[in-house]
């Protein structure tokens, strides 16, 4: 077994040896422009560009003439969102997004507001899930645009995207989904789904980072208006030269998750079902934040009660995880995605999100439980919280002086 | 978060952790900060009649440089007369343990806990003395004694 272990696979995963390994000529002899229409270099890069488009539709359900190629899933939901808002802005101004999304989102849809558009940021239950129902209820007239994930980044949570999409192909309203963190995880269906707008990026697939796609649904056709100007690739909607090794390892990477992705959701979530209760075995006053039913096997985020999240990861260095806590971010406010579902501040300060993926073993798995029940209890000996509680003090009752 | 060497030696070897007995008239108690915000501290200290601090223990809910900063306190405080404790300022910790921007709050909160600590024997001293003074000067002249030389 490897130290450090990798846990972490909802920022980035390492890229699969068979995906390096297909790009590679790509980055020596094939190094073609594929808009070079003159000559047997750019030919070969073009084909090389079309099976990756084909690749990447195939893994959702999509027709190759839908994929458009992008830096990544913020490039990706930045056009997606604003594209699709100023192109049908005379059609309406109301755009529906959720609390839970992803930061490119929000904030494309903050910048929006900013320019005019009105915005909708739905809650979620407890469970971390929009209700269909809310989105029901939040379309109007002119609303023209809804934005929803389909696995969060952070609890893992999948929303009903399928009776989501129902109701915006009913209600004929764009539906955008980024679906970074599921695609090539759990099966995505473009048809099934209604989706018209999906966000995929390689890196969260086991490919690089720098490369995405955005699905631009034909039937009935979705429009955008581009971000990017320029020499008009990928159907206009993003000028700039194609990242041909990028494009490459991108449907190698699609194409390896469309062969295996049953069973290694199955032995994924296995492992994650074993580090939970593993856990829930070892310590006490554990949380699981978001729904388990609908979630992605490799996620799980846990809250240990009166452990800080970041005094946590100091303690398990060995092991690369990521938290809620303010204290990982600049910002000093933990995680507006669990707060949003409603997990009081000191739970969120005391969150770990867990990754696992493709290269997660079970010895690892064994040894992250080994070492998180050890350390936990070591820091729950040091808080004060701990002692109070386990002495019955009601820890909301207590005046606490510095209430920033 | 990129740390100093001395927040991380703090972090992993913390000094003096654990507790004192808060019904102790000779402790102190301060507890600092909130859950909602990241951040406990509990400092305790023991005074003694002489009105030095002959021990310090804490507890800390809270970031790498917030168990760090209060490790810190419980080293200086121990062994200085409350007057001396009270000297204590955030930025002598801040510089001390070269904590970044985002977390000098740590040592602000450090320096509450002290002054939190001593404030609760002070408070307890001012009770006692007063008891003492009610009941007259049979009970424990030595004791008393040392209240005044603390200058209480």
């Amino acid at each position: 077994m490897k130290i450090p272990i990798y846990m972490d696979c909802h920022a980035t995963t390492p890229v699969d040896p068979r995906v390096l390994e297909a790009m590679l000529p790509y980055l020596r002899e094939e190094f073609g422009n594929a808009a070079s229409k003159s000559h047997a270099f750019g030919w070969r890069a073009e084909e090389a560009v079309e099976a990756g488009r084909a690749e990447v539709a195939a893994l959702i359900g999509a027709s190759p003439k839908e994929i458009a190629f992008t830096s990544g899933a913020t490039e990706s939901d930045n056009v997606a969102v604003k594209g699709a808002a100023h192109f049908y802005k005379d059609k309406g101004r109301h755009l529906i997004t959720c609390k839970t999304e992803h930061k490119a989102v929000l904030d494309s849809m903050h910048r929006l507001e900013r320019e005019g558009f009105e915005v909708t940021f739905l809650p979620t239950g407890k469970d971390g899930r929009v209700d269909p129902d809310d989105v029901k209820k939040a379309i109007r007239t002119d609303t023209i645009l809804v934005s929803l994930m389909h696995g969060n980044n952070e609890v893992g949570v999948l929303h009903p995207i399928e009776e989501i999409g129902r109701i915006t192909r009913e209600k004929g309203v764009v539906f955008h989904c980024d679906a970074v963190q599921s695609v090539g995880k759990v099966p995505f269906d473009v048809e099934k789904m209604n989706v018209d707008l999906v966000s995929v990026s390689a890196h969260k697939m086991y490919g690089p980072k720098g490369v995405g796609a955005l699905y631009v649904r034909r039937k009935p056709r979705v429009r955008l208006i581009a971000e990017m100007d320029g020499g008009g690739h990928e159907r206009g909607f993003r000028s700039g030269t194609l990242n041909v090794p990028g494009i490459v390892a991108l449907g190698k990477a699609c194409a390896l998750a469309r062969a295996e992705m049953a069973d290694e959701s199955a032995r994924v979530a296995r492992l994650r079902d074993k580090l939970s209760a593993g856990l829930e075995k070892r310590l006490d006053l554990l949380t699981v934040n978001g729904s388990l039913e609908h979630r992605l096997p490799g996620n799980l985020n846990m809250s240990f009660a009166y452990v800080e999240g970041e005094a946590l990861m100091m303690a398990v260095k060995d092991v690369a995880v990521s938290s809620g806590s303010a204290c990982t971010s600049a910002s000093l406010e933990p995680s507006y995605v669990l707060k949003a579902m409603g997990v009081s501040d000191d739970l969120a300060h005391s969150s770990i999100r867990f990754g696992l993926g493709r290269f997660t073993t079970e010895e690892e798995v064994d040894y992250v439980i080994d070492l998180f029940a050890a350390k936990v209890t070591k820091l729950r000996e040091m808080s004060p919280l701990y002692e109070m509680s386990k002495e019955g003090v009601d820890l909301s009752k207590v005046e606490w002086t510095n209430a920033h | 978060m990129s740390y100093s060497n001395k927040v991380i030696d703090h972090y992993e070897n913390p000094r003096n952790v654990g507790s004192l007995d808060k019904s102790d008239p000779d402790v102190g108690t301060g507890l600092v900060g909130a859950p909602a915000c990241g951040d406990v501290m509990k400092l305790q200290i023991r005074v003694s009649d002489a009105g030095v601090i002959e021990d310090a223990k804490f507890k800390t809910f809270g970031c790498g440089s917030a168990i760090a900063s209060s490790s810190l306190v419980t080293e200086w405080v121990k062994g200085r007369s409350v007057e001396e404790a009270l000297t204590i300022k955030n930025s002598d910790v801040a510089q001390e343990l070269n904590l970044p921007p985002v977390k000098i709050h740590c040592s602000v909160l450090a320096e509450d806990a002290i002054k939190a600590a001593i404030a609760d024997w002070q408070k307890k001293r001012g009770a006692a003395s007063a008891a003492l003074a009610a009941d007259g000067e049979r009970k424990e002249p030595a004791k008393r004694n040392g209240l005044l030389k603390a200058g209480i």
